[in-house]
């Protein structure tokens, strides 16, 4: 009798946790880009902290990819209501929303983020060009007037004001949102003043070895750093600001970045970070646009407040009035 | 002739010999070999556990201010703590003590810690060293106060000793985890933060104390220093819950079905072959079948602890079908027979005879499977548990992470000085769990062991 009662407790216990899974959700639920994770997650510990009346949202990473696709999956309690993204959302992804019933997706621009080579402290230090990394990084460069596969092995093969130490560059996988910043920040601009390498040629890049991909995040780079230790990795400003006393800093077109230059747009590789709203979700999960509008709020995303301590370079007043008016009244990202 | 028989003796005394040398050697050989791998094994173990060790206890003590912090009313503008009215319902209540508290959340309770700081240093701080004052102190440390006066509000106009956690780049200066010969450019604290720092160190306002934010705290990213494995505990154990709620029982009994009802014919012996694959296949597959069923399909919850015990359970599954059986067939026939014998029918022979004697094996077994399910982080990648969440589950419905994914989490965190060691001191705390429940299952056998 008592194993009955027993048994039927446990399937009792398992259909009730079951239906509630049905209940509405009131969490708010967050996923993608690792850069924009850390900013996310203080965020969301300040507000889980400031309004008693709604939960800690739950912050995920899986880079700005993985997150919009996450983000576009449908409607519904089980999907995730922000996607957090270092880049812009492509046209591709918002259609591929639009197809699974997501169409009132929410930008928000909330800030900067600067992208920065660093190497191992106790290397030697490099004043780098696009150019140079271009030319450090391209499957083919030409070579008496014809295309032939990168000949360069030593930075200072490429320019002699670089040290002579063997290319090796960490670049971030495809899947972060910081892959296309460099692309189009670095590689591009470097692919320009090589005329021979026609324009859709310039994302190849060498597959010998010395171009290393990091799906992961920063710490994964950083520990490639020690393993080849004249390796070159690229990291987010914040990450080498949190790592200043393993890491130096390479200049690129002879700017150093910091909080100030690239606030100033001095310093060229830097980009605007975003997260998207799942507008049909708003009146469904509790906080979401309370969540949003607390993100833009002074105290938490301009000068002076923790995520500028954390890293992120805030954006003017007027910016960041135009980025809360654009949420308010509701504007939706099309696909151009 | 004589010396044909005796030469022919020597000789194959000699070929005896020289075998015999031969087998010695290759034994001795055998034995050095074998003693050689079980020291090298047992090197590695040492050297795995005592580098986690050197790194993660020191992690357990932490930078802590001894201050006195006075609630000064003067800041804490608030009005007394709502009582619930005679008449009132419990709603209204409830919308009037919320309101309470979201007023005592604008407080400015950082001012109380600033105010405690100067006091200790002995000096009157100037505004614009304001950012390397609260450098100090963890920013967390403001919503504990909140929270100790929100339960106790007599406290306002008092002066109370209270334990402060140091900020994590406090806790890197003072152990010195950063080399603190680099120069201000490289350093994560300003030179004024560090002077502060190294003259309360000396006052003793800031000690190494145990800390117990490790243990009670959840998961944060705006307060480094405290942050904790509350939360992650929380859900594994939820996630343990469900895969002992499932697994066992489903194992256990499949087993016994399979080992001691089942015709062995080939259907049988196809799911036998069968289970003994799933036993093999990677756990990552079992988390992209999660994500697709549990979630895609059934549209149970991201991140919940339910679903991730389901996946384990599944993970589990074959590991106890196999120990179970396994236990089984060592009960030696004659059992069965003479249970048979003397009348009992067979689900009475099962469970009157067998099952009793095969407990210890099948126990040790579970709890092993159970425990490799404690450690597995691959699968649950997949379902969304790698998030940051800074509440404490209350549900297994609610947003979770599991013990392995947070360490996880914390060797993936930016500030790599800080987080290095309490990377080591969370897989301690799970390195812990795991040799308890192995511990547990040794045990369980000895103690209902059987010999005949």
């Amino acid at each position: 009798m008592k194993k009955q009662m027993l048994s039927v407790a446990v399937v009792a216990g398992l259909a009730a946790s079951v239906s509630t899974a049905a209940m509405a959700r009131d969490t708010i639920q967050i996923a993608g880009s690792s850069t924009v994770l850390p900013f996310a997650s203080i965020v969301a510990e300040e507000f889980g902290n400031t309004y008693s009346e709604f939960n800690t949202p739950v912050v995920g990473s899986g880079g700005s990819s993985g997150g919009l696709r996450q983000f576009c999956q449908g409607v519904g309690e089980n999907t995730i209501d922000i996607a957090n993204a270092s880049r812009q959302i492509r046209s591709g992804e918002i259609e591929s929303c639009g197809e699974n019933g997501v169409n009132e997706i929410l930008e928000v621009k909330f800030g900067y983020d600067g992208i920065v080579f660093a190497s191992r402290l106790d290397r030697s230090e490099f004043a780098l060009k696009p150019e140079h990394v271009f030319k450090a990084a391209a499957a083919q460069l030409p070579q008496d007037g014809e295309l032939v596969d990168n000949p360069y092995t030593r930075w200072s093969e490429i320019d002699s004001s670089l040290p002579d130490q063997e290319i090796v560059l960490v670049i971030p996988a495809s899947n972060h949102g910081t892959r296309e910043v460099f692309e189009e920040k670095v590689i591009h601009p470097g692919c320009e003043t090589v005329a021979e390498v026609e324009d859709d040629a310039c994302n190849n890049l060498r597959g010998d070895g010395r171009i290393v991909e990091i799906a992961g995040d920063y710490t994964e780079t950083l520990a490639r750093l020690d393993a080849q230790e004249d390796a070159v990795g690229v990291f987010g400003l914040s990450f080498y600001d949190q790592n200043r006393d393993r890491l130096q800093v390479a200049t690129v077109d002879g700017v150093t970045p910091s909080l100030e230059t690239i606030g100033s747009g001095e310093y060229p590789v830097s980009r605007p970070l975003f997260f998207y709203v799942k507008g049909e979700h708003l009146d469904v999960i509790p906080g979401l646009a309370e969540y949003t509008e607390f993100f833009l709020n002074e105290m938490i995303s301009g000068y002076g407040s923790p995520l500028e301590d954390a890293g992120l370079i805030p954006m003017d007043e007027e910016e960041r009035a135009e980025a809360l008016e654009q949420f308010q009244s509701r504007t939706v990202a099309t696909a151009e | 002739m004589s010396i044909s028989i005796e030469q022919r003796r020597q000789h194959r005394l000699m070929t005896i010999e020289k075998s015999l040398a031969k087998r010695h050697r290759k034994e001795n050989a055998f034995r050095r070999m074998g003693l050689l791998a079980v020291v090298t094994g047992m090197t590695l173990v040492a050297i795995l556990f005592i580098s986690i060790l050197m790194r993660g206890v020191p992690a357990f003590w932490q930078a802590t201010f001894y201050m006195d912090v006075y609630f000064d009313p003067e800041v804490v503008q608030l009005e007394p703590k709502p009582e619930r009215e005679s008449g009132e319902s419990q709603f209204a209540f409830n919308e009037r003590y919320s309101q309470w508290l979201t007023r005592a959340g604008l407080v400015n309770w950082q001012t109380l810690i600033d105010n405690a700081l100067e006091e200790a240093l002995g000096e009157e701080v100037e505004p614009r060293q304001l950012r390397d004052l609260r450098a100090l102190v963890t920013s967390g440390e403001r919503y504990a106060l909140r929270d100790r006066f929100v339960e106790d509000p007599s406290l306002l106009g008092q002066t109370v000793e209270l334990k402060m956690l140091a900020s994590a780049n406090v806790d890197v200066w003072i152990k010195g985890n950063i080399d603190r010969d680099l120069p201000d450019a490289r350093q994560q604290l300003s030179a004024q933060t560090r002077t502060w720092a190294d003259q309360l160190e000396e006052q003793g306002v800031i000690r190494n104390a145990f800390s117990t934010s490790l243990f009670l705290n959840t998961d944060s990213r705006s307060s480094l220093a405290s942050a904790g494995l509350a939360g992650a505990f929380m859900g594994s154990l939820f996630m343990m819950v469900v895969v002992i709620g499932l697994s066992v029982p489903l194992g256990v009994s499949s087993a016994i079905y399979l080992e001691e009802f089942a015709p062995k014919n080939r259907l049988t012996d196809l799911i036998e072959i069968n289970i003994n694959n799933l036993a093999a296949v990677p756990s990552i597959v079992f988390g992209l079948l999660g994500a697709s069923i549990f979630i895609g399909y059934l549209r149970l919850p991201l991140s919940a602890p339910l679903v991730g015990g389901l996946v384990l359970t599944l993970m589990t599954l074959p590991t106890i079908i196999i120990a179970t059986r396994a236990s089984l067939r060592s009960i030696p026939p004659s059992i069965r027979q003479a249970a048979l014998g003397i009348g009992a029918s067979r689900v009475q022979t099962v469970f009157h005879h067998v099952l009793p004697l095969a407990l210890p094996g099948i126990l040790t077994g579970s709890i092993l499977g159970v425990a490799q399910a404690l450690g597995e982080t691959a699968p649950l990648l997949l379902i969304g548990m790698n998030a940051f969440v800074a509440n404490v589950p209350g549900t297994p419905l609610d947003q979770s992470t599991a013990l392995p994914v947070q360490i996880y989490l914390w060797q993936g965190n930016e500030l790599r000085n800080f987080f290095e060691a309490r990377t080591s001191a969370a897989i301690i705390v799970l390195l812990g769990l795991m040799l308890s429940l192995n511990a547990l299952a040794i045990w369980l056998r000895k103690k209902f062991e059987t010999r005949w």
